[in-house]
């Protein structure tokens, strides 16, 4: 890492989260569930990034992250609702140090900024995950981006959002649900965008790349 | 030297005329791939996937019998997980499939355990009476029949056709002098894929005539002849190393693994047209996914291993 990386003091514990993702992730994610990626070659290397993906499982972000070495793990951060991961003390300490979340404010007061921490990883030259849906929501239905993602391309405009379309995940384990039931699931990577303007037209242009992945994959309904 | 009691000097001496076979395909692919890179792409993936999946399979083998029925049980695992994926299953069925999954452990269970009774009735009449019925809990009527007969339908093939396959290892070894308790498992999975390669081959170089063109139009007659003529041949051939089969038995065992392997070749080609995919996973580079490369194996197991009971045990 270069000497001119900002750090920050609770980012991720690089020897529990390899540990985590060697012995538990991995295995669950390449083994009991199988992945098929179209694509791979797309997603960006190194930072600064943003792969914006939807999201209906909480394996969405360990399926993601499965898909780069464990060395870059410290990379890739998360960006997960404050309300949500911050919880109690347990939970908090595993989302910030082993999976590396940055915390999003979600009902932020006026003011304040809730994509904070995105925009500072972002700084560090980091690759951010961001869920523009928002919310798990519907098992394996895609729902209308936030304005969050196209703030954060507006003042970021050389960034480079990657879409990455998933499925099955939200079959294998849907919101509200404990146990896992195994799918394949397959990881679809889209060209990138950049800043292009207006929050309206790019944040239709990512759902309109998005609905495109999920036509790509052909994909039956689930009901 | 002593061999342990799984083992039979035959079986190592098939596995490793096996090696040297691959070998053989790996410098002749590695030769048509110095000549044309991009032509020979597709075959050279094959190979190096025939290389791990040889590798996997011969370390089970020798690992002995309980390692077998574990691999295989993982087999017919992502054999079902592709199947499940592949299929439009209903949201209310989720807690169903995992009740499908359990069926796994528990029929390889039967296998390590030799009970036989258990072991042929557990799939086709307990999961067959227990899937539905626990459907009915879940409470969603639309689309019930085709939920309940598609996820039956996997089971039996993926896994209650494929534990055949491991159920040969639980036979008596004094059944099997030559081959021990491996022999008649690794006749089975040879000639099955040997097949199928015979029969690729055949119809690449001779295929004219179509035999099933609405399901899969590049399979011929003269392929399904040549290749199931090789696999009889080899099948006399190797009967006397591996199994109890006399001659005249194990032509009949090369035509059932022939004929067999191709109709469940057809068969899978059928439910993916269906479904309107053309392979059923990317989980092997060349190949497609574990369905495409043991749907010959779905019919030839279960025919081979009764027509073996019949005849010897």
């Amino acid at each position: 890492m270069s000497s001119t990386c900002t750090t920050e003091a609770d980012g991720p514990a690089p020897l529990a989260q390899a540990l985590f993702f060697a012995l538990v992730v991995r295995p669950l994610v390449l083994v009991v569930l199988g992945l098929n990626v179209r694509g791979r070659e797309r997603l960006p290397r190194r930072g600064p990034a943003v792969l914006v993906a939807n999201h209906n499982s909480h394996l969405d972000t360990l399926i993601l992250m499965s898909l780069y070495p464990l060395r870059a793990l410290r990379r890739l951060r998360p960006a997960a609702a404050a309300d949500y991961f911050l919880r109690t003390r347990w939970l908090a300490w595993f989302a910030r140090r082993v999976m590396g979340i940055v915390p999003v404010a979600r009902g932020a007061a006026r003011g304040a900024d809730p994509l904070a921490g995105a925009e500072a990883a972002l700084a560090r030259g980091e690759i951010l995950i961001l869920y523009p849906e928002g919310t798990r929501g519907e098992p394996e239905r895609l729902a209308r981006f936030k304005g969050g993602v196209a703030r954060l391309a507006e003042r970021h405009p050389q960034v480079p959002f990657h879409p990455v379309y998933i499925h099955g995940a939200g079959k294998a384990l849907p919101k509200g649900e404990a146990l896992l039931v195994p799918f394949f699931c397959d990881v679809l990577v889209g060209e990138p965008l950049r800043w292009n303007g207006s929050r309206r037209a790019f944040r239709e242009a990512l759902e309109a790349r998005m609905r495109a992945l999920a036509a790509e994959g052909g994909f039956p309904p689930w009901e | 030297m002593s061999l342990p009691a799984h083992l039979t000097a035959p079986v190592l001496w098939t596995m490793a005329a096996v090696l040297a076979a691959l070998a053989l395909a790996t410098a002749l692919a590695a030769r048509r791939r110095a000549r044309d890179p991009e032509g020979a792409r597709e075959l050279w993936l094959r190979v190096r996937s025939w290389w791990v999946m040889v590798a996997v399979f011969a370390v089970a083998v020798l690992l002995g019998p309980r390692a077998s029925i574990v691999f295989l049980a993982f087999v017919s695992y992502l054999a079902l997980k592709e199947y499940l994926s592949l299929i439009p299953t209903r949201r209310a069925d989720r807690r169903v499939l995992f009740w499908a999954y359990l069926a796994i452990p528990v029929q390889y269970w039967w296998v390590a355990d030799a009970w036989y009774g258990m072991f042929v009735i557990f799939i086709p009449v307990y999961m067959f009476l227990l899937l539905p019925a626990r459907m009915v809990l879940a409470g969603e009527t639309r689309g019930f029949l085709r939920a309940a007969g598609t996820l039956h339908w996997g089971l039996m093939s993926t896994v209650f056709a494929l534990s055949h396959a491991a159920y040969l290892l639980a036979l008596p070894p004094e059944g099997n002098p030559a081959g021990g308790r491996a022999g008649l498992l690794l006749y089975l999975v040879l000639l099955t894929e040997l097949n199928d390669v015979a029969q690729y081959v055949w119809g690449r170089l001779l295929g004219r005539r179509p035999v099933v063109p609405r399901v899969s139009p590049r399979k011929t007659l003269e392929g399904l002849a040549g290749g199931v003529a090789t696999t009889v041949v080899l099948a006399v051939l190797l009967a006397p190393w591996l199994t109890p089969l006399a001659p005249l038995e194990a032509l009949g065992a090369g035509l059932l693994i022939g004929l067999g392997g191709f109709a469940g070749d057809v068969t899978l080609s059928a439910v993916k047209r269906d479904i309107g995919v053309k392979d059923s996973g990317t989980l092997i580079p060349g190949h497609g996914g574990v369905l495409d490369r043991v749907d010959s194996l779905t019919y030839a197991a279960p025919l081979f291993f009764h027509y073996v009971v019949y005849l010897h045990y």
